[in-house]
């Protein structure tokens, strides 16, 4: 093969390979506005700030994106609507002001598209999947004593052990059993772990959008 | 056509017909590749190692969570992806570096002029893997997949590719006129390929700063690309290489290397998307990713029956030649790696596939099963033309075999099959996530023992290298190469 020939066939490839998968992509859905009712009212997504913008920080820096995703199939690509982890696909307007966008790439837990919904129920339980934010605080510090088995690491740094001072804190942990601290000492968040439960508890995808429908689990 | 053919093929032909005018020259480019290509080799081995160190760690923590448990600088989310960046930058791209400028010097007949720019390059290329990492571990990452590195690093990092690239283009620029043999063509891409994508995902990435879905469409883009354009490629480029060479048999076939070439050149850039079916994407990009993948067929079963066909008759070689045992082990890997790759992009397959450890034993099989048996094989070549002396012992190159071929093959297996079985529970509303992820277990228990293969193996491999640095080797003259049955006989 002629050189001018093979340089000039491994620039076009890429170039139009490039091209396609990047460049095109960005002018279809690089300028996704959030989504407005008639009155330009109900406004979703909306650009979240403040402590749940700095709880993603913290759900990147731990590499959370590794084991969990945060991404919904419809019910024609996999299950995640009958398990109750949303109640419609997610698509491209969920993400708009999502930076980095961390969907994940493996589930080694469970999704959490909706970890922040209310609604929502899990289908092994019948229960819903909503957590208050004691719980998340438990199974961040000592993950096995929430959920059985469970793979997490525990993020036990985000807290802080303390002697009591006078009264209990509001937000210290009840920790029974093996995970218990000894008398006259507390373990508290600190403000890493709020910000990331603050975020884990925000996330909701489930706003109705028109260019998807709805969904709900088969029973 | 019959005059390119033989023309071609004087590059890749048997030892037997080599004059003496060529014996001097392949020396002189050898002895000029000496330094920068011992320390590229050198740092690529240390790099191994950490990140087998390192992948360990993160195997049995998904085993036992509580292992080095409440340090932040040793959490699986983060100890993971400074495995995959040690790994993919640290061991893998350097890797490809060194062979790749080996290959460049020899088939474009060129010595490598001032070796020390391109030392100078390796050296950026170090610090910035070394910075990287700490990063990662630091809890500095960019969370984007083989994009974690944070800004500065990736601009350290493009600063030493950018030297080590424009060595290969002066190589490229000073080649003996006349045609390109097929190693080249491949080479040729890699480093080109290799340029634009890195600059353009972190350019796209940190400075236009593309948001929401489309940071994960470059970053799907990106990593696709870094492991099935720019290692792939290298890869590839070597085998075509070495089974000529070692078996003294031309290329089989010099038209369906070009035709797996360019089909190769042409799809394999569109294939990245698979990784995103189900998630918020529109449907034609990953429909056009699908057809992709399934178009590759052509480009794969071409270089296959190629490799074959060229080995025909020598299978033999596969017994007693170290190069050619790691090298054809990851000639099948790759299209093993590509049938699966195939299989799972398919929305039926994907929809139990798709996030789940399956797509990971899918990359782990090109860049370990394929690609990195291939860059070993590429090493017990080269290492000796560079020390001027032989690889002491066949018996360590065996057992550097076995941890790498075994302890390889059981990660990456269990970890495929774990992952299908992940993907049916969580497919399975009934079933808790609590027992979703105990049926994990015994796949993660495999895994780990697959690991204690790898170090050894590695270990093994990297106590070799340090002796052929030592000039410890035996005497050059006869490779060494596997004991036949009848040799063992005489002892």
């Amino acid at each position: 093969m002629r050189f001018s020939t093979l340089f000039a066939g491994i620039f076009l490839t890429f170039a139009l390979a490039w091209f396609g998968e990047t460049v095109v992509p960005n002018i279809q859905l690089g300028n996704l506005q959030p989504q407005t009712d008639e009155d330009g009212g109900d406004i979703y997504p909306v650009n979240n700030s403040g402590i749940a913008a700095r709880g993603r920080k913290i759900y990147v820096a731990e590499g959370c994106f590794y084991c969990h995703t945060q991404q919904v199939r419809g019910s024609q690509g996999g299950s995640d609507i009958d398990r109750g982890w949303g109640s419609r696909q997610t698509v491209a307007r969920d993400y708009i002001y999502t930076d980095p966008v961390v969907l994940g790439l493996t589930r080694n837990g469970p999704d959490l598209a909706n970890m922040g919904n209310t609604e929502l129920v899990d289908s092994s339980t019948g229960k819903k999947r909503w957590k208050d934010a004691a719980w998340h605080y438990a199974h961040l510090y000592s993950p096995r004593s929430e959920v059985e088995g469970s793979a997490m690491p525990s993020f036990s740094y985000l807290f802080e052990k303390r002697k009591i001072v006078g009264q209990r804190s509001e937000d210290a942990l009840k920790l029974e059993g093996e995970y218990a601290v000894e008398n006259g000492y507390e373990v508290v968040p600190n403000s890493d772990a709020k910000a990331l439960v603050a975020y884990l508890m925000s996330l909701d995808r489930s706003h109705a959008l028109k260019e998807v429908k709805q969904e709900a689990p088969a029973k | 056509m019959s005059d390119i053919l033989t023309q071609d093929q004087t590059t890749a032909s048997a030892p037997v017909s080599d004059t003496e005018i060529v014996k001097v020259e392949r020396a002189l480019i050898d002895q000029s590749a000496q330094a920068p290509l011992l320390f590229l080799y050198t740092s690529a081995i240390l790099w191994l190692l950490t990140s087998t160190i390192l992948g360990t760690i993160a195997a049995i923590k998904l085993q036992q969570p509580d292992f080095l448990g409440g340090v932040p600088w040793l959490t699986y989310g983060r100890v993971w992806p400074a495995f995959t960046n040690s790994f993919g930058y640290g061991w893998a791209s350097q890797v490809a570096m060194g062979t790749g400028i080996w290959l460049v010097a020899r088939l474009a007949h060129v010595s490598l002029r001032r070796p020390t720019l391109l030392i100078f390059g390796t050296v950026f290329w170090n610090v910035g893997v070394t910075a990287g990492v700490i990063a990662i571990l630091a809890g500095k990452g960019q969370g984007i997949e083989w994009l974690e590195f944070p800004g500065f690093v990736q601009a350290i990092l493009f600063a030493g590719f950018v030297l080590v690239g424009a060595w290969v283009a002066t190589m490229f620029r000073l080649r003996r006129p006349g045609h390109a043999y097929i190693s080249l063509w491949y080479l040729a891409g890699a480093f080109f390929w290799f340029a634009w994508l890195y600059s353009a995902a972190n350019l796209m990435i940190g400075v236009v700063h593309v948001h929401g879905v489309v940071q994960a469409v470059v970053g799907a883009w990106y990593a696709n690309n870094f492991l099935s354009l720019w290692l792939t490629s290298i890869g590839l480029g070597s085998i075509y290489y070495f089974i000529p060479k070692v078996s003294g048999k031309p290329v089989h076939s010099y038209h369906l290397a070009s035709l797996g070439f360019w089909s190769f050149a042409l799809l394999a850039g569109w294939t990245g998307m698979t990784r995103l079916i189900g998630g918020p994407l529109p449907a034609w990009l990953i429909t056009v990713s699908i057809v992709a993948n399934i178009m590759m067929i052509i480009p794969v079963a071409t270089v296959m029956v190629n490799f074959v066909l060229t080995l025909r008759g020598n299978y033999n070689l596969i017994y007693f030649s170290p190069t050619i045992r790691f090298v054809f082990f990851g000639a099948i890997a790759y299209a093993v790696a590509s049938a699966l790759g195939l299989v799972s992009s398919l929305r039926s397959v994907a929809s139990i596939t798709q996030y789940t450890n399956f797509s990971i034993a899918h990359s782990q099989l090109l860049i370990y099963a394929f690609f990195s048996m291939v860059m070993f094989g590429s090493i017990y070549y080269i290492v000796p033309r560079l020390v001027g002396c032989e690889w002491l012992s066949s018996r360590l190159i065996s057992l550097h075999f076995l941890g790498a071929a075994y302890g390889g093959g059981l990660v990456i297996l269990t970890t495929l099959l774990g992952g299908i079985v992940q993907g049916a529970a969580w497919n399975n509303p009934e079933e808790s996530s609590s027992l979703v992820i105990q049926s994990m277990a015994p796949f993660i228990v495999g895994r780990c023992i697959g690991w204690i293969f790898l170090i050894f193996g590695h270990l093994f491999f990297a106590l070799h290298f340090l002796t052929m640095l030592l000039r410890l080797g035996r005497p050059s003259g006869r490779p060494t190469l596997f004991p036949t049955h009848h040799e063992e006989g005489a002892h």
